[in-house]
């Protein structure tokens, strides 16, 4: 394995991690759009706030992550994308301005207008952000993304696999924050809202399912360097994906929430996974393979041991903060 | 002068239609986020003051401010968050050219950023949790990492910045960059002057908006403990940044003499070389000619060469056409030194008198004069980017990479620049209304807060 190979692994470690933990975040915003009126919504507003108070903010970490993880490593496929994709970047970083913004001043409105409008925004943009990131993947995958960059403005990420790419991400992070949701519903002892939770997730997990798997079809069409790595050295993934997500699904049905967490996430991840061994070995498809898009070495290297302080630093104290978010207060003054 | 200039970069470039909006919109970005990542640098030390004297001297009022202070910076980080997302999209969307082509000289700084940000946030949220949850010390503690990480990041941005204007760690050959070396890139000769004068300015900026926010209530004649308290720790520390800083941008100023002499010549407005050469105070240049300004002898050697003849390189040394916008330069560079003069002057009168037994906090014109210095602060940093950034025109890494070819090609970035204004007008608005709501509950005796990162309050608003 090259230097150049590992250092797309951790970038794609990084890309895997948002659309887990930052997925199940956008997706939360899907149920606060539909969570009804203000009173009848209000306690699955309050289990939304609760459930992603305290890590909302290391998403946009993940993000910044895999940019600079991106732009150091692999400069010239970097900026061929961005020169490329700039309509739907852009729209995925007002999506995600507004989303980060109006979720922080929703939590201090002092009146309910306030509430309501910052509510509003949170929710729409938690939707539209990741539909704009999934066709940015799926132009990347279907080889529109040309090498020497500024390619074509708008049919690069409007067509077939950049659709379905759009569509895979919003039923993935909304199916992700469904089941997580109902397992803190539960957590909290709220059965009913629980239970509407639970209606609602296994709708969208029939949904979802139906996407990535009727999704197969159009790019098997119009992305085949994809589609072939889809088939073969990917195809475990695949499986394995549809296992965990029909097992998910199940676990829902029958109310085991917290094993449910686990085999969402694994579905989640494999698909995600899947997308990046597919379009193994390239970094651009059809245009630049991995080792060809990387920079100088010393870099390469330079990332790896960033990577590696960060797995030591970040790691235990993160831990130590979802420990800490778990424990309950001394006081009650 | 904004016209003139103005036109004159809208004649001089023929470079991509994406230039000028590219530039305005990243200014625009960087200069707001930067207000918010003083904060995130500087503020954490603040709060640990604070909190150390709550708990050494069993002090509920020092530990009533650490708390608040802890949920501000809160809602300030998780603001900053938000906008310095926005600022790695815009790297690769406004700067394809830098990126695509030194990506991987200039990265890694970027890395170690993203690096001490997620520290930075995990330990704030840390801090926020633990009150109650964590035995003092401990608790306490948490707030050292992230000073650490305050230092570390802001090590590492400006370190990209400072190679931006001392290009080092690569080769060029047939116009292929080669020979990469991102650490002696990252440990570029400029980074740690540079370092220097942006750390301190963080401090300058945060410590004299804070204490100016209680300088204000004392004006409404909330003189009592917690006002006194809450001005005078972010005083102390604006104090000693003052008195600092003026030093370092002279130390700054002798190397940018070294290294940028163009930079010089239009920081100091000098067309010929001269020395001695005299400080042009103000004046503008209009038509090849310096019009309006007010000389002093030899000043201009004396500040730039820290000598008393020693020559001023002036713009004639530079082609015409390598002439960074010079009126903007000059006039925000004299607009920093002004204001950065007459902050370290303020305080040294304070303490001055304070030493001789008079305390200005009951003094009405100095707390007008504290509650517009942190305006007058942050003026002063914004002044000081502009200068050093205008200043480096028409250069985006020095004499090796031109803005035009740095920029990018697309079209329509007069929209997204439009869209940036309209949602960080919005975000500034929206921080205002919270920041103000906030102090109006505690004011009204609500203690318990709800905030980014932090557990939820007691009461509930959903």
């Amino acid at each position: 394995m090259t230097l150049a190979s590992l250092v797309a692994a951790a970038l794609f470690l990084g890309v895997i991690a948002y659309a887990l933990l930052g997925g199940a975040d956008f997706g939360s915003g899907f149920y606060d759009l539909t969570a009804g009126g203000d009173r009848r919504g209000a306690e699955l507003r309050g289990l939304i706030d609760h459930s992603i108070g305290p890590v909302w903010e290391a998403n946009h970490v993940w993000l910044i992550y895999i940019l600079v993880m991106w732009w150091t490593g692999f400069p010239g496929a970097f900026a061929a994308a961005t020169t490329t994709l700039f309509i739907p970047l852009m729209l995925a970083l007002a999506g995600i301005i507004l989303r980060g913004a109006s979720f922080a001043f929703r939590k201090y409105s002092a009146t309910m207008a306030q509430a309501r409008l910052f509510g509003a925004i949170f929710a729409g943009s938690s939707v539209i952000t990741p539909f704009f990131l999934g066709t940015v993947a799926g132009a990347i995958a279907s080889g529109r993304v040309p090498k020497a960059g500024y390619g074509d403005r708008v049919g690069s990420w409007i067509n077939p696999t950049s659709l379905v790419g759009g569509c895979l991400a919003v039923g993935t992070c909304v199916f992700l924050a469904g089941v997580f949701l109902t397992a803190d519903a539960t957590r909290a002892g709220d059965v009913e809202l629980a239970e509407t939770l639970r209606t609602r997730t296994l709708v969208v997990a029939m949904v979802t399912g139906m996407i990535v798997f009727a999704g197969l079809y159009p790019v098997s069409h119009d992305a085949p360097t994809l589609t072939n790595g889809l088939l073969t050295h990917a195809s475990p993934l695949l499986v394995i994906a549809a296992l965990a997500g029909l097992a998910a699904t199940v676990l829902v049905y029958r109310r085991s929430y917290s094993v449910a967490r686990l085999a969402a996430a694994g579905a989640v991840g494999s698909v995600i996974a899947g997308w990046g061994v597919g379009q193994y070995p390239w970094m651009l498809v059809d245009e630049v393979t991995i080792n060809d898009a990387a920079g100088a070495n010393t870099t390469l290297a330079g990332l790896l041991i960033v990577v590696a302080i960060a797995g030591v630093l970040v790691l235990p104290a993160l831990g130590y903060l979802l420990w800490l978010t778990q424990t309950e207060a001394w006081t009650r003054t | 002068m904004w016209l003139s200039d103005l036109a004159l970069v809208l004649a001089s470039s023929d470079g991509p239609p994406g230039l000028l909006p590219a530039r305005q919109q990243m200014a625009v970005s960087l200069g707001w986020h930067i207000i918010l990542a003083c904060f995130g640098v500087a503020f954490p030390t603040m709060i640990y003051v604070v909190h150390r004297r709550g708990i050494v001297r069993d002090d509920p009022v020092a530990l009533d401010l650490a708390k608040r202070w802890g949920k501000v910076s809160a809602v300030l980080f998780a603001i900053g968050a938000v906008s310095g997302t926005v600022l790695s999209f815009e790297m690769g969307l406004l700067w394809p050219g830098l990126m695509g082509r030194f990506g991987d000289v200039l990265g890694l700084p970027f890395a170690f950023e993203g690096l001490s940000f997620f520290v930075e946030a995990i330990f704030l949220g840390i801090y926020l949790y633990g009150w109650g949850r964590m035995p003092p010390r401990r608790h306490l503690a948490m707030l050292i990492p992230m000073v650490l990480a305050g230092i570390v990041g802001t090590f590492c941005v400006v370190s990209v910045n400072a190679w931006m204007n001392n290009p080092t760690g690569f080769e060029l050959r047939d116009g292929e960059v080669v020979n990469v070396n991102p650490w002696a890139a990252m440990f570029n000769g400029g980074v740690w002057l540079q370092f220097a004068h942006m750390w301190v300015a963080a401090f300058m900026v945060v410590g004299l908006v804070v204490s100016g926010v209680y300088a204000a209530g004392l004006l409404r004649g909330r003189n009592d403990a917690h006002h006194r308290l809450g001005f005078t720790v972010p005083f102390v520390f604006a104090t000693v940044a003052a008195i600092a800083q003026p030093l370092i941008g002279h130390a700054l100023g002798m190397r940018v003499h070294d290294t940028q002499p163009a930079k010089l010549a239009a920081f100091e407005l000098a067309l010929t070389t001269e020395g001695p050469a005299p400080e042009r105070l103000g004046g503008l240049l209009i038509d090849g000619e310096v019009r309006w300004s007010l000389d002093i002898p030899r000043l201009g050697s004396i500040i730039a060469r820290n000598s008393l003849d020693a020559p001023v390189p002036g713009l004639d040394t530079v082609p015409k056409s390598d002439w960074p916008p010079v009126n903007i330069t000059h006039l925000s560079f004299q607009l920093m030194v002004g204001i950065g003069t007459l902050l370290a002057a303020v305080v040294i009168v304070y303490w001055l008198l304070r030493w001789r037994g008079r305390d200005l906090l009951d003094n009405r014109w100095f707390l007008r004069f504290a509650v517009i210095a942190g305006p007058l602060a942050i003026l002063a940093m914004e002044s000081g980017w502009t200068a050093t950034e205008v200043g480096r025109q028409p250069w985006t890494v020095w004499q090796v990479l031109r803005t035009e070819d740095a920029a990018t090609m697309s079209t329509g970035i007069w929209w997204t620049y439009l869209g940036v204004l309209v949602i960080y007008l919005g975000m500034t608005v929206g921080a205002y209304i919270v920041l103000r709501s906030m102090a109006r509950r505690w004011r009204a005796g609500e203690s318990d807060l709800p905030s980014p990162y932090g557990p939820p309050g007691r009461e509930r608003v959903s």
